[in-house]
């Protein structure tokens, strides 16, 4: 979807001065909130209803989970830096800095790969109760989302690196950042409501 | 008319035909045609649905179906006429009048519109394959968990359901997300928000309840198809789960989507009222404020769907008083509509007559959905005819007589030939009989105790005549429908010639040719008053958006947004297809999706 709306005129006058990508691109967070609201509120409905553990407290890695969610807090500051960079026309630092983002997103992909698979071992699947229906589907969906930023930001990358990002296309980078920081966001949330607030 | 060489026209021509053409078409008023017809044919298979549900339950303990395929049949009935019939209906008309009402070439995001169509288009033949391949949803449009679950429905049913819904729904909110941005950004230089028509208000409104409701269902299905194909518990009660849950995420995104099948049709007899009247819109201001405030509310009231699940004495209270404040909005807006006929030169067209019609019987499923407002009163109603008796006046009453109101009023522009006005009012007459005689009875069949979804009932109730009543109803009905359609294809052709602007009507759609060209405008008009066509300075704006002034660039054909709409579906489908169906899909959205972000346009 967010990619499906890329490339329209910039150029078109608009009746608010807004360019439309960036307008439909508010949208579609705004559709993403009712998204997630609705993932988050789900979990929070669900708490403490097990019949079987392992339950949230048993399980969940505060510490580790802290330094992933640092992690992806700093894309936000790459992701920002990529942005200035592209729109004063450096290519070097653009290229630089979307790949550090992509990078630090991979990282919190991987750590979210070894969380899972240390809950499973720990005996926590989809299907063992509703924490982990409900833990493993919010957070994996969250993981989707940081998926697709990261092969937008290696889109984009590919774009730097081919000098296909000059500052006339700082918008399309600047979509990408919405979407990057958007997720960044939910994930504050997610941290909060179901890690720190057990 | 003033018209200019074409030369000057950066436009594809407007003799642009053949198959392929239409296939990568991002005209927004061949896309709106295409929402249309598409649409039209699903509505005539829900009818057909329903006919056959009617058949059934003529007679007591009739042999028509098996009780099997009834439950497939009044759920297959439900989906297509809520997710394939009226809301793309409304959706042809958002995508053929939306740029020419707000003076724009295009929508914002012309190859995204062509892409929501084709999602549609094959979310619909996806979800109506099912009965071909093990047996159609036989749950109930609202699919209530636990009935969902592979322990109570193993077949493929549901699962074609749920994948068919998200499919559905990523069409409507892909259509949503541009109608948003092309009527918040592409108006006219002059109109101002409260210059836009009521429908342009309307589908503002539609468009801001879709994307905010339709993730709901989304997640509600994503649960509920992680429950189905991996066994997890979401909605299992065993392990802890509530089965609540579903209904209350299905009917926080239910209600506004009743609000998203309505509001539309009030934006259209919003249009076509005052121009049969002669007289501005009574309170336009308080019509669209009206229209807001329904959209707000209708995310406080979705419980009322469920006041016998027990929800208590305090939610009950709540959920009764919103319901009860809902109307008086919608009742500000019928006194409104009222008002506009009062004293006017009214002229009963065939539009004219559907809007009076959709007023009327509208009014009517508003009272008995203001009944079941109160628990005690829905407690008696609720799982009965008259809950049906009250869906079809709202839902056939008010949102397909003004959708056939919206049909005969600018069917003008969008062909350039009228609808025969003698066989428009056999239509409306033979309708508005055929759908009193099958719905009305139906409340006292309700209050009688006859349960809906039942596939039979025992003789000597008190109400077989009233069945066979509503069963006559339904060929009248048909009737009507089958003049509509020998209408249709007999005025596309033969029907007479309409101008521009004949019916003298003043929105801006009316300024230009019939059929409008390709590009619409010439250039843009400037817009200073509420109803531009009916003041003093309209004959200079007539002329001026017909003068082209300089290059036009409308954006070029795209067979892009088909091949990303073909991946999308292929690639969801293939929760039911399997894997070999999936990943062909998934490659084939990833090449689509691409392509068109590189695409010039």
């Amino acid at each position: 979807m967010a990619v499906a709306t890329a490339h329209v005129e910039d150029a078109h006058h608009t009746s608010t001065g807004l360019n439309s990508r960036k307008m439909v691109f508010w949208a579609f967070l705004g559709s993403e909130c009712m998204f997630f609201g609705s993932l988050i509120a789900t979990y929070l409905v669900y708490r403490g209803r097990d019949t079987v553990g392992p339950h949230p407290h048993e399980i969940l890695n505060i510490p580790f989970t802290s330094g992933s969610a640092f992690v992806l807090l700093m894309s936000s500051l790459t992701m920002v830096l990529a942005l200035a960079a592209v729109q004063q026309g450096k290519q070097g630092g653009a290229r630089i800095w979307l790949a550090a983002t992509a990078l630090l997103g991979m990282t919190f992909i991987a750590g979210q790969v070894y969380e899972f698979t240390e809950f499973f071992h720990h005996g926590l699947a989809l299907q063992t109760n509703l924490f982990g229906a409900s833990f493993f589907v919010l957070t994996g969906f969250h993981g989707t989302h940081v998926t697709v930023g990261v092969i937008w930001l290696w889109s984009l990358w590919s774009m730097a690196m081919r000098n296909k990002l000059p500052a006339s296309r700082a918008l399309d980078v600047e979509i990408a950042g919405l979407y990057w920081h958007f997720v960044d966001v939910v994930w504050i949330a997610i941290f909060t409501l179901v890690y720190l607030i057990q | 008319m003033a018209t200019t060489t074409a030369d000057v026209l950066h436009a594809p021509a407007a003799s642009q035909t053949g198959l392929w053409s239409w296939i990568t078409t991002v005209d927004h008023k061949r896309i709106g045609a295409l929402y249309g017809i598409t649409a039209f044919i699903f509505f005539i298979i829900g009818g057909l649905e329903a006919t056959m549900i009617r058949i059934q339950l003529m007679k007591p303990e009739n042999t028509f179906v098996s009780p099997d395929v009834f439950n497939q049949l009044f759920t297959m009935h439900g989906t297509t006429m809520i997710f394939l019939a009226v809301m793309p209906l409304s959706a042809s008309f958002f995508n053929f009048l939306i740029p020419l009402m707000i003076g724009a070439r295009d929508v914002a995001f012309p190859r995204l519109n062509a892409f929501s169509y084709w999602v549609f288009l094959l979310g619909g033949i996806f979800i109506n394959l099912s009965f071909f391949m093990g047996g159609a949803p036989d749950t109930g449009w609202f699919g209530y968990s636990n009935l969902t679950s592979k322990a109570f429905s193993p077949g493929v049913g549901v699962d074609f359901w749920a994948v068919g819904l998200q499919i559905l729904g990523l069409a409507s909110l892909a259509a949503a997300f541009n109608f948003i941005v092309t009527i918040i950004n592409m108006r006219a230089p002059g109109m101002k928000l409260m210059r836009m028509p009521v429908f342009v208000w309307m589908t503002l409104v539609t468009s801001f309840l879709i994307i905010l409701a339709f993730p709901v269902i989304t997640v509600a299905l994503v649960f509920l198809l992680f429950d189905r194909y991996t066994g997890t518990n979401f909605y299992v009660p065993s392990g802890g789960a509530d089965p609540l849950l579903w209904q209350h995420l299905f009917w926080l995104f239910g209600h506004p989507e009743v609000y998203i099948l309505i509001l539309p049709a009030m934006g259209i007899i919003s249009e076509v009222l005052p121009t049969f009247s002669r007289k501005p819109l009574f309170g336009y201001a308080v019509v669209v404020y009206s229209g807001i405030f329904i959209g707000f509310m209708g995310w406080g009231v979705w419980s009322h769907h469920m006041f016998s699940v027990g929800l208590g004495p305090l939610a009950d209270s709540f959920f009764a008083i919103t319901t009860m404040l809902i109307a008086i909005p919608t009742g500000v807006k019928i006194f409104n509509w009222l008002a506009t006929i009062w004293g006017g030169q009214v002229r009963l067209t065939s539009a004219m007559l559907f809007a009076v019609g959709f007023i009327g019987m509208f009014t009517m499923g508003g009272l008995s959905g203001f009944m079941h407002a109160s628990p005690p009163a829905d407690l008696q109603q609720t799982d009965t005819y008259f809950v049906v008796a009250h869906i079809h006046y709202v839902l056939f009453g008010g949102a397909i007589m003004g959708i056939f109101a919206g049909i005969y009023y600018w069917f003008p522009k969008m062909t350039g030939r009228f609808l025969g006005e003698g066989l428009g009012k056999w239509h409306f007459w033979l309708m508005i009989l055929g759908m009193n005689v099958t719905f009305f009875p139906m409340h006292f069949v309700g209050l009688l105790g006859m349960p809906r979804r039942i596939y039979t009932y025992p003789p000597n109730m008190g109400f077989d005549w009233m069945n066979m009543l509503s069963t006559i109803g339904v060929f009248v009905i048909i009737a009507s429908i089958l003049i509509f359609i020998w209408n249709l294809l007999s005025s596309v052709r033969n029907g007479k010639v309409a101008g521009a602007d004949p019916w003298g009507a003043p929105t801006l759609e009316w300024s230009i040719p019939s059929p409008p060209p390709p590009h619409n405008f010439g250039s843009l008009p400037e817009v200073h008053t509420l109803d531009p066509l009916w003041h003093k300075d309209n004959e200079k704006l007539r002329q001026d958006v017909n003068r082209i002034t300089g290059p036009i660039h409308m954006p070029p054909n795209s067979y892009w947004p088909v091949v990303a709409a073909l991946g999308v579906t292929m690639l969801m489908s293939g929760m039911v297809f399997g894997w070999a169906v999936g990943i062909p899909g998934l490659l084939l959205a990833f090449v689509g999706i691409y392509s068109w972000a590189f695409e010039p346009c």
